[in-house]
């Protein structure tokens, strides 16, 4: 068995052309109103980042490369952590009506806002 | 033998992490389903980073001795760079959140950048196209780390007014052509083998120095206004150069995380140019403002200010009300205010909307997160497109802190630098209240002819105090009433 992986010229602009595609698809029906934590949810995905910057530290034989490795850890993480804190805050944030439904649109809100809401 | 177990869980978390990424962010798409989005997403993120210890059973021999030492520093700088944005991106208001943003992003870039930097320095690239693409991405980071941190300083007010030279854009060409010499000339010594005129490192670091000088340079003719659209254009290009550093370190993961953002950051970049009414091109190579000074059309009737407890009561009274809220609302801290007047006039029976424009705020979505905030339910908020035409049948717009958004001239004057951006029909409604600091323009510089017409009344003053004063007028007819 063998699970190393090898990918090389067409196999590789495969892989480019099928993710940009699924990135294009997945944004274009987000709404205007989601913008900004997309915004920073994409840039929390490529936070990923760090796990290719673990994986040229661990493999550093001189101080240099020991000294790059570990700043590409250290930006990467804090492009991951910090990406997911303010994505997730901003969108714990987003809040439906009380006692009514999330997709009702151009309703009035008279009845359901009985005084207190 | 010993390798293969470890291979086998990385390649299963990998693939795992990408599936996990696409779900999330598929999630992200709708209110409702985003919050257990960026989950999802986290979790990959957290397999992802884990399983990349297992890394360290299948190293080169030459990195053999170091494993250790290596082994802790990634912890440090795991422990640390977390740790550090966690803290800041907890703490960080949600006003600043388009600098946050930036220096996050301009983070990845600097770990694509610095990737590809080992990868150099230690002339790991087999082969001209990996190290081709080694460039190609190390470019494209650092020119987001550094494009990103000029970015952060113009939002947070650090470096003021756009820096504008004669000749800036040859300039800016001749260092781009420089550093792509660079590279090329990098290239073309590792594969003939010839003695380079100056030693190897030494290239690398012109290199670096040429790609971290460009993304500056590009970045700081570009006026405040436009730093939004820079900055989701910058995220873009730290997916695109993460996706290539995965290349070089055969990593779908990062190929396809990398990918996606690449992609989709690129997608929300045009939709906010189109929102701006403006092209990619235009604010990346062309120096806004400079038109502005065109003679202004001639704007009929006056300034007409009201008390803000009138306005109060007469939003009180009418059947609907629509809420045009500006950056200015934001800068008074007047969200919370607002909600709170918003529910006493609910309470009273009346139709509150918000209309919401796509650029509202210094990032396009940001005035949506500051309602959010607020406690306003997303179901109240509602987008240019889909409210534009209830104007005409409501009693009041209420305009807080808006300006250029409102701006009637977008629609008539064609000499106006806004001309053609989709505005929101506020001066189509039968009532307009404007809320003011002063009678100073707007972020673009444009007389508004919104607040000269008929039907509209200014209220001068802080967003945050004019609504204490509606919220006090409106709740002194209440306490009469019941009396």
């Amino acid at each position: 068995m063998q699970f190393s992986i090898a990918i090389s010229g067409f196999v590789a602009l495969y892989i480019f052309m099928l993710a940009a595609f699924a990135g294009w698809v997945i944004i274009g029906h987000v709404p205007a109103i989601l913008h900004t934590p997309l915004m920073s949810g994409s840039n929390f995905v490529h936070g990923i980042v760090v796990v290719g910057g673990i994986f040229a530290l661990l493999n550093a034989s001189t101080i240099l490369e020991q000294g790059i490795g570990f700043f590409a850890v250290l930006l990467g993480a804090g492009n991951a952590a910090g990406g997911f804190a303010v994505t997730h805050r901003m969108l714990a944030m987003f809040q439906p009506s009380e006692h009514k439904p999330a997709h009702a649109k151009h309703g009035h809100h008279k009845a359901s806002h009985s005084g207190k809401a | 033998m010993l390798t293969i177990i470890p291979q086998f869980i990385i390649g299963a978390t990998d693939l795992t992490a990408a599936f996990l990424f696409m779900y999330g962010l598929k999630r992200m798409s709708s209110p409702v389903t985003a919050p257990s989005g960026i989950m999802v997403a986290g979790v990959g993120m957290l397999v992802a980073v884990l399983a990349s210890f297992l890394y360290a059973f299948d190293i080169g021999a030459s990195a053999k001795p170091h494993l250790l030492v290596n082994l802790g520093l990634a912890i440090i700088a795991l422990v640390i760079g977390g740790g550090v944005a966690w803290w800041s991106g907890k703490k960080v208001a949600m006003t600043s959140m388009p600098q946050m943003v930036a220096i996050y992003n301009g983070m990845g870039g600097g770990a694509a950048g610095a990737i590809a930097a080992v990868e150099l320095f230690g002339n790991k690239a087999d082969g001209v196209t990996q190290l081709a693409v080694t460039l190609i991405g190390a470019l494209i980071g650092a020119v987001s780390l550094s494009g990103s941190l000029i970015a952060w300083a113009k939002l947070d007010g650090v470096i003021k007014k756009p820096l504008r030279i004669r000749g800036q854009q040859a300039f800016n060409g001749l260092v781009a052509i420089v550093t792509l010499g660079v590279g090329g000339y990098i290239v073309f010594v590792t594969r003939s083998g010839a003695t380079p005129l100056i030693p190897m490192p030494d290239l690398i670091y012109l290199f670096f120095g040429c790609a971290l000088a460009f993304g500056v340079l590009m970045t700081l003719p570009i006026g405040g206004a436009d730093m939004p659209v820079v900055i989701s254009i910058y995220n873009a290009f730290t997916g695109l150069a993460v996706g290539l550093e995965g290349f070089v370190l055969q990593n779908p993961a990062l190929m396809i995380a990398g990918m996606v953002v690449g992609a989709a950051g690129m997608l929300l970049t045009l939709l906010m140019a189109k929102a701006m009414n403006r092209s990619v091109n235009n604010i990346l190579f062309t120096n806004f403002g400079v038109a502005t000074k065109h003679k202004q059309g001639d704007i009929k009737g006056s300034l007409k200010p009201v008390e803000a407890g009138d306005a109060g009561i007469f939003m009180r009274y009418a059947s609907s009300v629509i809420i045009v809220p500006g950056y200015g609302l934001a800068v008074a801290q007047g969200q919370q205010k607002l909600y709170e007047f918003v529910k006493l006039l609910q309470a009273a029976g009346v139709s509150v909307k918000f209309a919401v424009h796509p650029v509202a705020g210094r990032m396009p979505g940001q005035m949506d997160v500051l309602l959010a905030e607020a406690g306003v339910p997303y179901d109240l908020i509602f987008q240019l497109e889909d409210i534009n035409d209830d104007f005409a049948n409501t009693d009041v717009a209420l305009v807080i802190g808006a300006n250029d958004v409102v701006n009637p001239a977008a629609r008539t004057d064609k000499a106006s630098p806004i001309f053609g951006m989709p505005i929101l029909n506020a001066d189509k409604a039968k009532k307009v209240y404007v809320v003011k600091r002063g009678q100073g323009k707007g972020y673009a510089g444009i007389v508004n002819a919104l607040f000269y017409g008929d039907n509209c009344n200014m209220v001068y003053g802080d967003a945050a105090a004019v609504l204490t004063k509606m919220i006090e007028a409106v709740r002194a007819l209440g306490t009469k009433a019941a009396a």
